[in-house]
C-alpha cells in the first residue's frame, strides 16, 4: 500500500500560482526530497501536506485516508510528525520533558490532573532520545544545547507519536556540515528501521543526493522531474533550472569536447 | 428622530471623534516607533488640560481674543511635548528592550507620579476652563443650536490629520517615523540617530496629547481622573485602528465618536460597554486591528518571561513553608486584631497574585485586568448576600463559579490574541466590568458600593474568619500549584514556549489557554469573595485599574520566574502599603517611583534575586544557546 498519495494539489496566493497540479507518491521507509529554486512552491506543498495550509483543490491521502484540510493537530493524530525549518522546542523544559510532552499528548493524558508530568512516560522518552543519540543530555535544559542537538531533540519529539510519515522542512538549515550528515544518517536509519516515510525539503544538495531515495524537482509550482537521484541529476530540464541556459550550453560544449 | 437631530448628533459625535483622534494619533505614533504602549499618555493629556487652564487665562487677561486662546493652547501643548521628550530621555530609553509587561508597568508608574504631582500643584478640585473668545456662541443648523466650539474642534482634528500627513510624507523626520514603524532594526542599521528619532517621536506624541488636553478646557472641567478615563478610550481607538497606524486611529475615532453619539440615545448607561464590545469584535475578526500589521518580532525565538524551571520543594523550602504555615496558624492566637486583619488581607491578595502568576508565569498570558475577576468574585458574594439574602457559605461557593464563568466568557476572546493586543483586551474587559459596577447604581450602589457584607454568625469573629480564609486560600494555592506540575501545566507552558510546536504535537493551544484563564479567574474570584466578607463591603476600587496593577506589582515583586514568588510579593507589597500609606500623602508617587525602580533595577523580583544569590554558590550554568 502506498503510504502517501498527493493528487493534483493547487494553491494560489493572489496572482501567484504556488502549486499547480502537484502529484506524487511516497512509500513507507522511503526518503523523498523536494528540491527547487527559491519560490518554487516547496514550502507551500509541504505545508499543504502538514495541514498548515489548505489546498485550493486536490487531495492528500495518508494510507488511503484523506488528510487535506485538517488542522495540524488532527493531521498529527493521523500519523504525520514534523520538524520545522527553525527548530521548535519548549525552551523552558529539559530535553526529556520536551519528548515527554509529546508522549503525554499522544496518549491523551493532558488533562490527567492526578499525574505529575515530570515522571510521565519518562522511560519511553529516554528510549526515543537514545534513538537520536541524546540520552545523555536528557536532563539538560533544551535551551543550553548546541543547535545541532536541538534539531535531534526535535526529531525525537516528532517520533513520539510513532508517525507513519515524517515531514522535515529544511532539516539541516543552520547546522554545521558535520552535524548535517549526522542528522540525515540518523533520520535515514530510523526511517528504514521503523518503516517511516520521510518527506523533506532541502537546499543542501549534498544532503539531498546522499540521502534521498527519490527526488522531486519543483519549479514555479510544477513538478518538472521525479525520480532516483541519478535520473534527476541527468535530467536536462533540471540542469537548465539549476545551472541556467549558460550552464547547459557549457555542459554541452564540454560533452562535445570530450567526444 | 428627525433629520436635524440626526445631523446634530452626528456632528457632536464628530467633535468627540476629533478630540479622540488628536490624542490617539500621538499614542499610536509613539507605539509605532518605540513599540511601547505609553500608559502615561493619558497623564500627558491631563497635564495639557491643567496647563491650559493655567496659561490660557493669563493670556486672555492680556487680550481677550481667539488668537491668544490658541496661543495658550499651543504653549501648553509644547510644554507637554517637552515633558514627553524628558520622559523618553529619563525612562523610556532604558526600557526599550524589556518585555511589554514591564514597559506597561513602568509607564503606569509615571501615571501614579503625575497624579500626585497634579494634586500637589493644582489641588484635588475640578478647575473649569475659560471659554474660547469668538467661539462662545451657537450656530444654527436646520434650526438646531450647535456650539461653535464643537465645529472648531472638528476642524482642529482635520488640521491635525492634514498636518500629520504632511509631516509623514514631506519631512525627513516623518519618513524616519514611518520607516521605524515598519522596521526599527533596519532603520538603526542604516545609521539613523535613534536617540534623536525616539526623543523627537515622544515630543510629537506628547505634544498631541497635550494639545488634545488643552483643547478640552472650554468643554469640560479639568480634573484628576481625566488621565485614566481618557487612556482607556484612547487604547480602544488605537487597538481598533491598528497600533502604529495614524489613518487607522482616525477611522477608529470616527466610528467610536458616532457609536457614542448614537449609542447614548439607545443605551444611555452602557455606551462604554458598546465601545469595548466593538473592540472585542474587531480583534476577533482582525487580531491586529483594522489597519495594523502583525508584529515582525512575533514568532522569534526568545526566552519567555516567566517560570523557566520547575523546582520541587527541597528540605529548605519545606522548612520555610512549614514555618510559614505554623506562623499563620498561630497568628490569631498571639496576634492582635490589627495583625489578624492584615493577615487576612495578605492571604487573600496572595491567592489573587498567585492566580495571576499562573497566567503570566506559566501561560505567558499577560493580563492587565485581573482585578476584573477579583472584583466579580467580590461583587457576586456581596450582592448575593445583601440583595438576595444568601448566607455566606453558598455565596463563597458561587463567587468563584461566577467569576470563572465571566473569565470563560472574556477569555474566549482574549486567548485568541497575544502580546500587547492581549494585554489591551484584558484591560478593556476589566474596564467594562468596572463601568457596569460603577454605573449600575441601583444594583451595585455605584461609586459607594454596598455595605453589610458580613460573614455568617459562626464566622463573625476575626479569629474564626482568619482560619476560614487560611483554609480556603491555602487549598486554592496548593491546588493551583499542583496544576503547574501536572501535564496540563506543562501543556500550558509548552504553548507559551512555542505555540507552533505545541500545535504540531496535538496540543489545542487555544483551549488550554482558555481553560487556564477560566481557572485563574475562578481562583481570583474566590479571593475577591473572601475579601468582601472581610471588609464587610464592596466598592468599585476592587475592580479598578490600580487594583490590577497592584496584583501585577505583587507578581513582579515576588519574581516572575519563581513559582512561589507571588506569595512573597503579596506579603511584601501589602505590608509596605499598609505601613507607608497612612504616613504619606504621596503614596501613589512613592508606589510609582518604586515600580519604575523595580523595572529598571530589579526585574526578577525579591524571590528572583534570592534564587540568583543561591545560584551564585552553584557551578555556573552554560549560557543560553538559543537559535536565531
Amino acid at each position: 500500500m502506498t503510504l502517501l498519495k498527493v493528487a493534483g494539489l493547487n494553491k494560489r496566493f493572489g496572482g501567484v500560482i504556488a502549486a499547480k497540479g502537484v502529484t506524487f507518491e511516497l512509500e513507507a521507509g522511503d526518503m523523498l526530497a523536494i528540491i527547487g529554486p527559491n519560490g518554487a512552491g516547496k514550502s507551500t506543498t509541504f505545508n499543504m501536506v502538514g495541514g498548515q495550509l489548505r489546498p485550493d483543490s486536490g487531495e492528500v491521502l495518508l494510507a488511503d485516508k484523506p488528510v487535506s484540510g485538517l488542522a495540524p493537530r488532527d493531521v498529527w493524530r493521523r500519523g504525520i510528525g514534523r520538524t520545522f525549518q527553525i527548530a521548535q522546542t519548549f525552551v523552558s523544559m529539559s530535553v526529556a520533558e520536551n519528548v515527554q510532552m509529546a508522549l503525554i499528548s499522544w496518549h491523551g493524558r493532558i488533562l490527567s490532573f492526578g499525574a505529575r508530568a515530570q515522571t510521565l512516560y519518562r522511560s519511553e522518552a529516554l528510549d526515543l532520545l537514545d534513538l537520536v543519540g541524546m540520552r545523555d543530555d536528557a536532563d539538560r535544559p533544551v535551551r543550553e544545547l548546541a543547535y545541532g542537538d536541538v534539531k535531534r531533540v526535535e526529531l525525537a519529539i516528532a517520533l513520539a507519536s510513532a508517525p507513519k510519515l515524517l515531514l522535515m522542512d529544511e532539516p539541516t538549515a543552520g547546522m554545521a556540515p558535520k552535524e548535517r550528515s549526522q542528522l540525515m544518517d540518523i533520520t535515514a536509519t530510523i526511517a528504514r528501521q521503523r518503516k517511516i516515510g520521510v518527506l523533506f525539503t532541502e537546499h543542501d544538495m549534498d544532503a539531498v543526493f546522499a540521502h534521498a531515495d527519490r527526488i522531486l524537482v519543483l519549479v514555479r509550482g510544477e513538478i518538472i522531474a521525479d525520480g532516483k537521484p541519478d535520473e534527476v541529476r541527468a535530467n536536462a530540464r533540471v540542469k537548465q533550472v539549476y545551472l541556467g541556459d549558460m550552464g547547459v550550453a557549457a555542459a554541452m560544449r564540454a560533452r562535445r569536447g570530450r567526444a | 428622530m428627525d433629520l436635524s437631530f440626526v445631523i446634530i448628533q452626528s456632528l457632536s459625535g464628530l467633535a468627540s471623534a476629533s478630540s479622540l483622534f488628536i490624542i490617539a494619533s500621538g499614542l499610536t505614533i509613539v507605539f509605532g516607533v518605540t513599540r511601547i504602549v505609553n500608559f502615561a499618555h493619558g497623564s500627558l493629556y491631563m497635564l495639557g488640560g491643567y496647563l491650559g487652564v493655567t496659561i490660557v487665562p493669563l493670556l486672555l487677561d492680556v487680550d481677550r481674543s481667539l488668537p491668544m486662546f490658541l496661543l495658550g493652547v499651543l504653549i501648553s501643548a509644547l510644554i507637554v511635548g517637552a515633558v514627553g521628550a524628558l520622559m523618553e530621555i529619563l525612562l523610556l530609553r532604558r526600557i526599550y528592550h524589556v518585555p511589554e509587561l514591564f514597559q506597561l508597568l513602568a509607564t503606569f508608574g509615571v501615571v501614579l507620579i503625575v497624579q500626585d504631582l497634579v494634586i500637589k500643584v493644582w489641588g484635588a478640585v475640578e478647575i473649569p476652563g475659560p471659554r474660547a473668545p469668538s467661539l462662545r456662541h451657537g450656530v444654527f443648523i436646520l434650526d438646531q443650536r450647535f456650539p461653535a466650539y464643537e465645529l472648531f474642534l472638528i476642524a482642529a482634528g482635520l488640521v491635525v490629520l492634514a498636518g500629520l500627513w504632511l509631516l509623514m510624507q514631506k519631512t525627513r523626520f516623518g519618513v524616519l517615523i514611518r520607516a521605524a514603524t515598519q522596521d526599527r532594526e533596519m532603520v538603526a542599521a542604516l545609521g539613523v540617530n535613534q536617540a534623536w528619532l525616539f526623543t523627537g517621536t515622544l515630543f510629537l506624541g506628547a505634544f498631541l496629547a497635550g494639545l488634545g488636553g488643552a483643547l478640552q478646557i472650554p468643554r469640560v472641567a479639568i480634573n484628576t481622573q481625566m488621565d485614566i478615563s481618557i487612556i482607556t478610550e484612547v487604547f480602544v481607538v488605537t487597538v481598533i485602528g491598528g497600533m502604529g497606524s495614524v489613518p487607522g486611529a482616525f477611522i477608529a475615532a470616527l466610528i467610536i465618536g458616532q457609536l457614542q453619539a448614537f449609542g447614548i440615545l439607545i443605551f444611555p448607561k452602557i455606551t462604554l460597554v458598546l465601545v469595548f464590545l466593538l473592540m472585542a469584535v474587531v480583534l476577533v475578526i482582525k487580531p491586529w486591528g483594522l489597519f495594523g500589521k502583525p508584529d515582525a518580532s512575533a514568532g522569534r525565538a526568545i526566552l519567555p518571561e516567566g517560570i523557566l524551571s520547575l523546582k520541587r520543594f527541597g528540605t529548605v523550602d519545606n522548612l520555610v513553608a512549614g514555618v510559614a504555615i505554623a506562623v499563620l496558624l498561630a497568628l490569631p492566637v498571639f496576634g492582635d486584631n490589627y495583625m489578624i486583619k492584615v493577615g487576612i488581607e495578605v492571604l487573600v491578595l496572595a491567592l489573587a497574585a498567585f492566580s495571576l502568576h499562573f497566567l503570566i508565569g506559566v501561560g505567558g498570558i499577560v493580563s492587565f485586568g485581573h482585578a476584573a475577576y477579583f472584583g466579580i468574585g467580590a461583587y457576586a458574594a456581596g450582592l448575593l448576600v445583601t440583595r438576595l439574602g444568601f448566607a455566606m457559605e453558598p455565596a463563597l461557593i458561587l463567587a468563584p463559579l461566577i467569576a470563572g464563568a465571566f473569565a470563560a466568557l472574556f477569555g474566549y476572546f482574549i486567548v485568541r490574541l497575544s502580546g500587547i493586543y492581549l494585554a489591551m483586551l484584558t484591560l478593556a474587559f476589566a474596564q467594562i466590568v468596572y463601568a457596569v459596577c460603577f454605573q449600575w447604581v441601583d444594583l451595585t450602589g455605584g461609586d459607594n458600593g454596598v455595605v453589610g457584607v458580613w460573614p455568617s454568625g459562626w464566622a463573625t469573629s476575626r479569629q474564626v474568619y482568619f482560619y476560614l480564609v487560611l483554609a480556603f486560600t491555602l487549598s486554592a494555592i496548593i491546588a493551583l500549584r499542583h496544576a503547574i506540575y501536572t501535564p496540563f501545566g506543562y501543556a500550558l507552558r509548552a504553548a507559551r514556549d512555542s505555540a507552533t510546536r505545541a500545535d504540531a504535537i496535538g496540543i489545542d493551544v487555544r483551549r488550554i489557554r482558555w481553560f487556564a484563564f477560566t481557572l485563574s479567574g475562578a481562583a481570583a474570584g474566590l479571593a475577591g469573595g473572601l475579601y468582601s466578607f472581610s471588609k464587610g463591603s464592596i466598592d468599585p476600587t476592587m475592580i479598578s485599574i490600580p487594583m490590577s496593577v497592584d496584583f501585577l506589582v505583587m507578581v513582579l515583586l515576588g519574581g516572575i520566574q519563581t513559582v512561589m514568588g507571588p506569595l512573597v510579593g503579596a506579603a511584601a507589597f501589602h505590608s509596605i502599603k499598609d505601613f507607608f500609606m497612612p504616613l504619606t500623602d504621596f503614596w501613589r508617587m512613592f508606589l510609582g517611583a518604586s515600580i519604575i525602580l523595580m523595572v529598571l533595577v530589579f526585574p526578577r523580583g525579591i524571590a528572583g534575586a534570592a534564587s540568583l544569590l543561591t545560584d551564585r554558590f552553584k557551578p555556573n550554568p552554560k549560557p543560553l544557546g538559543l537559535p536565531a
